[in-house]
């Protein structure tokens, strides 16, 4: 078709990667075709690379100490405002779902609520998962005695492949509302969502480096990620299904013990209400001693 | 001043008590049965003396085993009720308590712990254990993690605290509904195996408990076995990590307790004597054969000159010998392979330009023992400051700053545990929090409690032993 001459061209967005607080593009110069459901083009996404990845472990290094170190009430209040910004851009991230997902408007639509409302039943954890999974422990002798949890560090996630917007806030907000901060690599396939996704990120006081999105294959970017030896964890859910890859992720977890959330059978009905265990698989327990006496 | 000598008459601890067999078998099913492989001996590592032939079981061994555990999971363990199995574990608890000396004196014999240590802290822990899992095994519903056991677990521990290590294990695990198969360490099966007779006594349904003894290959047949549903290691970051290799891509669950090289940091507002103190309990506790052993001091320069020369002092009054003589400070070391390692991180400390110092003190003739030795001039890059040495070897540093102590402590793969001495209570939180370990010990050291979890940040394991936090490995 050819256009009039007189309608206005739209200006569209590139997609790059969300990393260090910055949208750069592949470092490789690579990108891939993100189609939509139907198997149209829609954009060029950014191919991350191996040294993509290593950039966003660097960059979430950096932003640990910070935003482990904020108070939880700042960190509950920073996820909230996320959840907000999201809202905001609503109509933008339902068509993005739909596109992606192939799903109807009012699918999208429900999709979009349930993130915002993950994202703010998350931010409300920030100031409760210590006081649920910590306590005082009464110890044989005159000590004070009291275990808390802390985050374990910087996060690998391989983002779930079909649910590209809820699948992905499920599994990046309880990584960072307990401090961690995370490297995600996004749906493969349907990697809009995610890209549009750091926008909000960059836009709602997250520090940067605090999460980190690359757009790429979870499978030859994921073996990088679970050899890294700067990761403390990983989260296989975008290998759901294919378990002979998960294996050989798990095993270059070993390298510095990983804690790892194992690739689920198939991918999960990510409606339902999260288990505690989302937040605790990247808790680590520190337990403090101290005698009591005058 | 005239160094004082307090000579020390010997005061030892009747072994009588203990009746070690000739031989042991394996214990599965509830009985003692002889293994399929070869068998190995125990050895006296304080004087060399061959203890027992005990069995080495083989993949049939392990196979039977995992079956009679199987068996009594399905049949029995899993669908009593919770305040049932408590009954069990209250018996085993006070029979532990009823034979505490006759466990302390085979554990000190076949570890080469000194008595004291096994009689004052390892066995009342290992009583202790057990009554405080015993009152978990009705209340599960509240401890947050479910209440349905895994099934049967796999559980692999060490020979610096057979017993304990043991109880951490198995007490748990029984209380919530699990059943085990446990293979003690190759160098201290005894008093695994003495803890069967406890079972027996205790008349704990048969199969519950399983102790396959042996080395190496008999823990891999153990954890590799497809009929496990729960692995739980103890012991050193090098087979933890390929445990967790072979575990990738099944539904096994995994625990890890595996090594340390904890710094105690030395403020210089500590009331150093007691900080001495507890850097001297905090490394040459069990020989130093302790995984959160604090084997970095950290100590302010403004008093490094002090504490080095309290330390000093302090320990040249350590004693050294007969473990189950009374007195006993520092026992054997437990066996010549381990002797042979300490040996060989020493001798790189001072290759590498660390200075040496070794407290004066007589060793005996025979065993294996090594006398408790200090190292100055430690940089960062040193073997012993950056390898755990798993002995009696404590490598001294010292920083300026708060944020140097903490760089310096946080500097190391591991991240099991940690101390601080300091009189500041500000301080003393502030560097904590920032402390990347597990357990943090704040003017105390290695203190242990069944109420408190114990387990490592990083390269020192995954999960926690002990406490409410304790159960979550044994239950989904």
């Amino acid at each position: 078709m050819t256009p009039s001459p007189t309608a206005r061209a739209d200006v569209r967005k590139t997609y790059k990667l969300y990393i260090g607080g910055a949208f750069p593009r592949s470092e490789s110069g690579h990108t891939y075709e993100a189609l939509d459901a139907k198997g149209r083009w829609v954009a060029n996404a950014a191919l991350a690379s191996r040294k993509d990845a290593r950039d966003a472990v660097v960059a979430a290094r950096s932003a640990f100490g910070g935003w482990s170190g904020r108070t939880a009430y700042n960190r509950g209040q920073v996820v909230y405002r996320v959840a907000e910004v999201l809202e905001d851009r609503r109509a933008q991230f339902v068509e993005a779902v739909q596109r992606s997902e192939g799903v109807n408007a009012r699918q999208a639509s429900a999709t979009v609520d349930a993130s915002v409302d993950r994202l703010v039943w998350y931010a409300g954890w920030a100031d409760k998962i210590e006081q649920v999974v910590g306590g005082s422990n009464p110890v044989a002798g005159p000590y004070f005695n009291l275990s808390a949890p802390e985050p374990t560090g910087v996060v690998a996630v391989l983002a779930p492949q079909a649910s590209s917007l809820l699948g992905l806030v499920s599994v990046v907000a309880p990584v960072i509302v307990t401090g961690n901060t995370a490297v995600v690599v996004s749906s493969f396939r349907r990697p809009l969502p995610a890209v549009t996704f750091g926008e909000v990120l960059a836009t709602s006081d997250v520090p940067g480096g605090v999460v980190n999105l690359l757009t790429g294959d979870a499978t030859s970017l994921g073996p990088w990620l679970a050899a890294h030896m700067d990761v403390n964890a990983i989260d296989l859910a975008g290998l759901a299904g294919d378990a002979v890859v998960a294996a050989q992720h798990e095993v270059a977890a070993a390298d510095n013990l990983k804690r790892v959330v194992r690739a689920p059978a198939a991918e999960p009905d990510w409606t339902a209400e999260p288990p505690l265990t989302a937040m605790t698989a990247f808790l680590e327990t520190k337990t403090v001693w101290h005698p009591r006496g005058v | 001043m005239a160094r004082t000598e307090l000579e020390y008459a010997p005061a030892p601890e009747s072994r009588s008590i203990v009746d070690i067999k000739a031989s042991y078998g394996l214990f599965v099913g509830g009985e003692f049965v002889d293994g399929h492989g070869s068998s190995f001996k125990t050895v006296n590592p304080a004087t060399e003396e061959v203890l027992a032939e005990v069995a080495e079981a083989d993949e049939h061994d392990v196979d039977l085993a995992v079956k009679a555990a199987r068996r009594a999971y399905d049949r029995v363990w899993s669908r009593m009720p919770g305040s049932e199995r408590a009954k069990y574990l209250f018996r085993i608890a006070r029979i532990i308590a009823e034979r505490s000396r006759e466990l302390a004196v085979l554990e000190s014999i076949d570890n080469g712990k000194p008595i004291r240590e096994a009689r004052d802290v390892d066995v009342p822990i290992v009583a202790a254990h057990f009554f405080y899992y015993a009152g978990w095994a009705d209340k599960l519903r509240h401890s947050g993690y479910g209440e349905t056991p895994l099934g049967v677990a796999a559980q692999v521990i060490p020979w610096n605290f057979p017993l304990m290590m043991l109880a951490w294990k198995v007490a748990p695990a029984l209380a919530c509904g699990n059943t085990v198969v446990l293979k003690p360490a190759e160098t201290t099966p005894l008093t695994a195996l003495l803890f069967a007779e406890i079972c027996q006594q205790a008349e704990l349904p048969p199969g519950v408990v399983n102790i396959v003894t042996g080395a190496g290959a008999t823990g891999q047949a153990l954890v590799g076995h497809p009929d496990v549903d729960k692995v739980a290691f103890t012991g050193s970051t090098e087979v933890g990590k390929a445990i967790a290799r072979s575990v990738a891509g099944t539904d096994k669950r995994l625990t890890l307790e595996l090594g340390g090289k904890a710094a105690n940091i030395v403020f210089d507002d500590a009331p150093l004597d007691q900080a001495v103190e507890g850097v001297v309990n905090g490394i040459f506790f069990n020989q130093g054969h302790v995984c959160c052993a604090g084997s970095r001091l950290l100590v302010q320069e403004s008093v490094a000159e002090e504490v080095l020369h309290r330390l000093k002092r302090r320990m040249a009054t350590l004693r050294v010998g007969d473990p189950l003589d009374k007195n006993t400070d520092v026992g054997a070391i437990n066996s010549p392979e381990q002797l042979a390692r300490i040996r060989e991180l020493s001798e790189a400390g001072e290759a590498e330009g660390a200075e040496r110092w070794t407290a004066p003190c007589q060793l005996p003739d025979t065993g294996w023992w090594f006398a408790p030795t200090l190292f100055t001039d430690v940089t960062q890059a040193h073997r012993i400051a950056r390898e755990e040495i798993f002995g009696p070897v404590l490598s001294v540093l010292t920083f300026r700053t708060p944020a140097e102590a903490v760089a310096k402590a946080n500097n190391t793969p591991y991240g099991l545990s940690a101390g601080i001495w300091s009189d500041k209570g500000s301080r003393i939180l502030q560097v904590a929090s920032q402390l990347r370990a597990g357990v943090v010990w704040a003017n105390t050291f290695n203190q242990f409690d069944p109420t408190s979890p114990f387990g490592g940040y990083k390269e020192s394991g995954q999960g926690r032993e002990g406490g409410r936090h304790g159960l979550e490995a044994y239950l989904r």
